[in-house]
């Protein structure tokens, strides 16, 4: 029996996706193990406590609810106390959690706290008896590093959209534990700044549209921004050339110092292809380009190409996809 | 301010990689290494932070075999005070094990600020900074995107998915850097020169037991080569069938 311990993230008062992923790779973990139970800790603020039974459906076998007016927000030390407590009071195999900007925060705290070895950022694990080996793609996505984990609990982070969340119902007990104190000084959050409205994160979105300076000038981006509508919920990306203008805010940036992500359907407008940007988005599993230049290096990697000017072939596109889709 | 910053030494992260024979690790014949680009920010950041508040020493930190020593002169012909090199025979995966390492050694310093990059390219798992953090007990802010520390009092502001937070935080203090804090000035030739003469400490690394190894190291597939479908407008209704008939996206 090897039970396997998820840190369920929240937003909007709700689990967000990459929390159901991290679930379903904890079920597969924990079947993998033996046949363990899969433990999720919920934290946040009160009325949390309400999305319980959505974790069941994914496979949850506990459900920790842990309630405080703190956890609104990112409370970094008490959630980490939160969590290294939960894990001393189980006898847990493992600890997975999503490698997003909470995950990879929290991530490392816990493994400090309880002395676990942590891998991040993994793609993929296999169970053989006491071992655990997990795919980390390294070097910006350019090696995949297999790494073996010794000893137990382990910490382990899971890549967003490299587990597909799926349904594995199970009725889920729900248990209500405290909150653990931060202990020592704290980091203290003044302000949230909320990004664009309406669109999906470029780590969830199915489908990311994102622009370069092919675009020639800032208001081209209405182009990608007119054919990420059509498709209806597609997120909007860019290079780190048009977010060192200030064309785009530093946060939409794709590449090797900015969002790695990995969507079903990645179109790249005006964008040549620099390593920097392929090392973020070449794990997508269907690539567009659309790009002036004939030669440019975003067509080695690219499933379809067209040849030509955004201008005239991103409106094009839009009008068509719209009409694809009509009836959505 | 007393401000340490922990390297790394990565390879450029432009290069081809091939896997070395052994089969677990890239072959690095041939490959340019450097301050990681991260790392690079940190040093910046504490050098911009320093002058700002008209004083203060830096000291740069990197583990690793001697070839590390190149890096951390480098760091120095950039401006920082003197160097530490914890030596060990290769940089463990084992981030918690570093952190270990790092820590046993900067818990004397008496630091007002420990800087990392957020992650090193090579390993890209953003461990170390965090974990150092958490053993010496200290309040951590990871990937700032923008640092100010004024008064024993330091604000920072991260890039979250579609949001950004703002935190204060009190100092001593660790904090990880994203890009966006400071481009790394270059070395004068005076500095250069300096360099040779400041201080470099060598001693050896008191790592943790190494729990994480690497198993094998291989190169993602290729993609299967694909296809430029057209020129212009006229190629769209091409791609639409496509996407719906092929890819399966719309």
């Amino acid at each position: 029996m090897a039970n396997v311990l998820v840190f369920a993230e929240t937003r909007n008062g709700g689990p967000r996706k990459v929390a159901l992923e991290a679930v379903t790779a904890a079920r597969q973990l924990a079947d993998a193990s033996g046949g363990g139970e899969v433990h999720v800790l919920l934290a946040g603020a009160p009325g949390i406590g309400a999305k319980a039974e959505q974790l069941g459906r994914y496979g949850a076998d506990i459900v920790y609810v842990v309630e405080s007016a703190d956890f609104a927000q990112f409370a970094r030390e008490a959630l980490a106390s939160t969590l290294a407590d939960r894990v001393k009071a189980g006898s847990y195999r493992a600890v997975v959690l999503g490698f997003s900007a909470q995950g990879r925060d929290l991530g490392p705290r816990v493994a400090a706290r309880i002395d676990a070895p942590i891998a991040s950022d993994i793609t993929d694990f296999t169970v053989s008896g006491d071992t655990i080996t997990v795919k980390h793609p390294a070097y910006a996505n350019k090696v995949i590093m297999s790494l073996t984990l010794a000893g137990s609990p382990v910490v382990l982070s899971v890549r967003p959209s490299a587990f597909t969340a799926a349904e594995a119902p199970r009725a889920a007990r729900v248990e209500t534990v405290p909150a653990s104190p931060a202990s020592g000084a704290t980091v203290k959050v003044t302000e949230v700044k909320e990004g664009a409205k309406g669109r999906p994160d470029l780590g969830e979105a199915a489908i990311i549209v994102s622009g370069g300076r092919g675009l020639k000038a800032a208001e081209n981006f209405k182009l990608v921004e007119d054919l990420a509508d059509a498709f209806g919920n597609a997120a909007v990306g860019a290079t780190r050339a048009v977010t060192d203008d200030g064309w785009r805010p530093h946060s939409d940036q794709i590449g090797q110092t900015g969002r790695q992500v990995n969507p079903q359907l990645y179109i790249a407008v005006g964008i040549s292809g620099a390593i920097q940007h392929l090392a973020g988005m070449r794990s997508s599993k269907t690539i567009v380009a659309i790009n002036k230049d004939k030669e440019a290096p975003i067509f080695k990697v690219a499933d379809y190409g067209i040849v030509g000017d955004a201008a005239e072939i991103v409106p094009a596109l839009t009008a068509a996809v719209r009409e694809a889709r009509k009836g959505h | 301010m007393k401000i340490a910053v922990c390297i790394k030494r990565t390879p450029d992260s432009e290069s081809r990689f091939r896997i070395a024979a052994s089969g677990a690790a890239i072959d690095e014949t041939g490959l340019k290494f450097d301050i990681d680009d991260f790392a690079g920010y940190a040093v910046e950041a504490a050098f911009q932070i320093n002058e700002k508040a008209g004083g203060g020493e830096t000291v740069i930190y990197a583990l690793g075999p001697d070839n590390v020593q190149e890096t951390l002169r480098k760091a120095m012909s950039m401006g920082a005070d003197r160097a530490v090199h914890l030596k060990a025979d290769s940089v463990s995966l084992d981030g918690i094990a570093v952190a270990k390492a790092l820590a046993a050694e900067l818990k004397t310093g008496s630091y007002d600020l420990i800087l990392f990059g957020k992650h090193a390219f090579d390993t890209s798992a953003g461990v170390v900074g965090t974990a150092t953090a958490e053993l010496l007990g200290l309040p951590c802010v990871t990937a700032a995107s923008q640092l100010s520390v004024t008064d024993g009092k330091g604000t920072a502001r991260r890039e979250l998915e579609n949001a950004a937070e703002m935190v204060e935080f009190p100092l001593p203090a660790v904090v990880t850097i994203d890009e966006g804090v400071a481009r790394p000035r270059y070395p004068s030739l005076k500095g250069i020169m300096a360099a040779k003469k400041k201080p470099l400490e060598s001693k050896p690394a008191q790592l943790g037991p190494v729990r994480v190894t690497v198993a094998r190291a291989e190169l993602p597939p290729e993609r299967p080569a694909g296809r430029i479908l057209g020129e212009g407008a006229a190629a769209v209704p091409e791609l639409v069938r496509l996407l719906q008939t092929e890819a399966k996206v719309l």
